[in-house]
């Protein structure tokens, strides 16, 4: 195949082809780039940064920047790790995030990615933001406090719903994802049974009434990291 | 010209607190206030929150009794989905959860806090008067303290998840079972539990009966004493209805669904103190205040389920002719009685297969508003509240049992200060008098306040006049 090349990532070389993400690439070969706003289902919008690589010398959104013959890409470098670190830091004080008490925790993306890191508390200043519960759907909830603007649910609803539940709207710090312009949950045509339910990486859309029923050490990272399952495709 | 004293910090009290001794034109004592520094933003922190993150959120309420606020709101949360019965597994387990946190709670006060007062006594240097002390003439008791609070942890971990935080109990009853490795690795060490149960009710018996006369006097009154009983009278330190007594046993009200508890208890705000003075409704502030924790409950329940700590609450009972002891000292040996009982019914439960059951969940029918109870190691804890249709919180009230024993705290200390304070100032054995008359209460200032973490406290004297005459700090 003439569109099959190799490109470098950490100084391991590895099989590419024409037209994938660096992402796509790295996941075949079992090389794991965290990520948050990215989803195997969804189009990628490389919005969040957290999947930052730095190819040739340049910071680059690996779930979005296709691959080229030859790529020299650093991923698992101190100073690569420290920027990911600073925008998982700050989205944990930009919003409301208290793990002890949230029933996503153990299962949340944000909170594994936290963990994998090694962040136990923020190096930022907690802004405690003052944030909305809507509680008008009557199977599911959004609480605001903890959404992290990665609009997975936006996609989901679109790409995968055939609906448009969610927008991002306004700007910069009072930016944030709205219901069909300005509405409640309650007033769409949100169902519990759509994508957009379960897309959500943190406890932000949550199905009502059944949090906390897997117990603890029975949640998805309470077995194994996150990217685990990438890793082991090539272990 | 009234003078006014003020103790801060009592060590080994969990949280922090400020006494202030109040004199009066002559000199004399004429009342002690126990102050704390409060932050009271948890019931509206709670609004809008939707109502099954509730039994684990309210851990954030105290880092020492996360476990009594978890059931006491998961029991308020199986009312709001309509569950008023669980499943048997689901009820064993979270009871096991609960006599889990009793042993470690009451083996942790017992060795750790108060056992240096009982065996140095309240004179004894204050270097020496602590758990460290202990351990170093006592090394086979605190190594025994050590291990049952570990095998309470472990417990609460087994059926919670985690020793803080868990998430066990859920509206309508509990995520896991227990598994037969996590039985049997509890069964292996039990009869040493229980073994050491007995050790440590002997130690606070025969301390109690060597001291009688003094103890009698210590910071003692009578009272009115309120806790839950089961319907047919006995102990139970998870479910029942209430229960108030007089100081010599008469019945004030019996058998009352917890639901309507705000028909019978009402709450007193005081200008100087964050903590509300709770009373019982019907004899009103003055005389309605009470007593809730081991002694109140030894007190007020007919008899005790298992046998031994039934043996022990009747051998206790026998000092005062069958009446309710009103002695503030009391509380020691009452609460090692339920150490025992805690024993007892956790091995009962071990044995049960229940336990190993897979029907851990309930349905009803949703309500609006529901009231959960429960015998707190500290004493009765109430937690009520009310959540709209869209699942959110929009109401709670919460009271402690350390805000329960407010009035007799203050009595107890001001009975101290009258018999032990001579002049104008702060003695050494004062301050040492008032921290072991408060430390019987067991007093959780950091659920009384809603605040977060470990504070201690301090004590001042203050004339009438509301001049500062001494003051003196310990942490
Ligand atoms: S995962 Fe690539 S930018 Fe979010
Ligand atoms: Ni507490």
């Amino acid at each position: 195949m003439n569109d099959t090349f190799k490109i470098t990532i950490d100084g391991k070389e590895i099989e590419a082809r024409q037209g994938q993400t660096i992402m796509d690439a790295a996941d075949a070969a079992g090389i794991y780039i965290p990520r948050l706003c990215s989803h195997p289902d969804l189009k990628p919008i490389g919005s969040c940064r957290v999947c930052t690589v730095v190819v040739d010398g340049r910071p680059q959104a690996a779930c979005v920047k296709p691959v080229m013959d030859g790529m020299v890409i650093e991923n698992d470098t101190p100073a690569v790790l420290q920027h990911r670190r600073n925008i998982i830091d700050m989205m944990f004080v930009e919003g409301n995030h208290f793990c002890m008490f949230c029933e996503k925790s153990g299962n949340c993306e944000l909170q594994a990615l936290a963990y994998r890191f090694g962040i136990t508390a923020p190096q930022y200043p907690f802004q405690f933001p003052e944030k909305e519960v809507d509680g008008s759907h009557p199977d599911i909830l959004l609480d605001h406090n903890r959404c992290i603007m990665c609009a997975r649910c936006v996609r989901a609803s679109q790409e995968l719903d055939g609906k448009n539940v969610f927008q991002s709207i306004g700007r910069g710090f009072h930016r944030k994802i709205g219901v069909n312009g300005e509405k409640e949950l309650g007033d769409t045509d949100m169902a519990v049974s759509d994508r957009a339910t379960e897309i959500c990486p943190v406890g932000c859309i949550i199905k009502k009434r059944v949090g906390y029923e897997v117990p603890i050490g029975q949640r998805i990272y309470d077995k194994a990291p996150i990217g685990s399952d990438i890793e082991e495709v090539h272990p | 010209m009234t003078k006014k004293i003020i103790i801060e910090p009592v060590t080994r009290v969990e949280g922090h607190g400020k006494v202030t001794i109040l004199l009066d034109e002559a000199g004399q004592v004429s009342q002690a206030r126990l102050h704390i520094v409060e932050f009271r933003g948890f019931e509206r922190f709670i609004q809008g929150r939707p109502y099954w993150e509730i039994p684990v959120l309210v851990q954030r309420l105290c880092g020492i009794c996360p476990v009594s606020h978890h059931l006491a709101a998961a029991k308020a949360m199986d009312g709001i989905v309509g569950v008023d019965k669980l499943t048997p597994p689901a009820e064993k387990i979270r009871r096991l959860m609960h006599y889990g946190q009793m042993f470690q709670s009451h083996a942790l006060h017992f060795f750790h806090l108060v056992s240096p007062d009982l065996l140095f006594g309240f004179d004894a240097d204050p270097l020496e008067r602590n758990v460290i002390g202990v351990a170093r003439k006592f090394p086979y008791l605190a190594v025994q303290g050590v291990m049952m609070r570990k095998y309470g942890q472990e417990i609460i971990k087994a059926t919670a998840g985690k020793k803080i935080h868990g998430t066990g109990a859920v509206p309508g009853g509990v995520n896991k079972n227990l598994s037969i490795e996590e039985r049997d690795g509890f069964l292996k060490d039990i009869d040493q539990m229980l073994a050491w149960c007995r050790a440590s009710l002997q130690i606070a018996k025969d301390y109690t009966l060597e001291h009688i006369e003094e103890l009698a006097d210590f910071g003692s009154f009578d009272s009115n004493h309120v806790s839950l009983v089961r319907a047919d009278g006995a102990m139970d330190l998870y479910h029942g209805n209430l229960r108030a007594i007089t100081a010599t046993g008469e019945k004030i009200f019996d058998q009352i669904d917890y639901q309507s508890y705000f028909k019978y208890i009402a709450e007193e705000v005081k200008p100087w103190s964050y903590m509300k003075f709770p009373f019982i409704s019907s004899l009103g502030p003055e005389n309605g205040w009470y007593r809730v924790g081991p002694l109140a409950r030894i007190n007020a329940c007919d008899f005790i389920d298992t046998p031994e700590a039934e043996a022990a609450r009747k051998d206790f009972l026998s000092i005062t002719d069958g009446k309710p002891n009103n002695i503030t000292m009391a509380y020691h040996w009452a609460r090692m009685i339920e150490l025992l009982h805690a024993g007892e019914k956790i091995r009962e439960l071990l044995n049960d297969l229940d336990l190993q059951g897979t029907d851990l969940m309930a349905k009803g029918e949703r309500r609006g508003e529901s009231v959960g109870l429960i015998e707190a190691p500290r004493g009765t804890l109430f937690h009520h509240y009310k959540v709209d249709e869209n699942d959110q919180v929009t109401m709670a009230n919460l009271i402690v049992s350390t805000t329960s024993n407010n009035t007799p705290m203050n009595l107890a200390v001001e009975g101290v200060a009258k018999k032990y304070l001579s002049g104008a100032e702060i003695t050494e054995g004062l301050l040492n008098r008032v921290e072991v008359a408060i430390r019987a209460y067991d007093p959780c200032l950091s659920c009384a306040t809603h605040a977060m973490g470990q504070m201690p406290l301090v004590i001042e004297l203050e004339d009438a006049a509301g001049n500062t005459l001494d003051r003196r700090v310990r942490d």
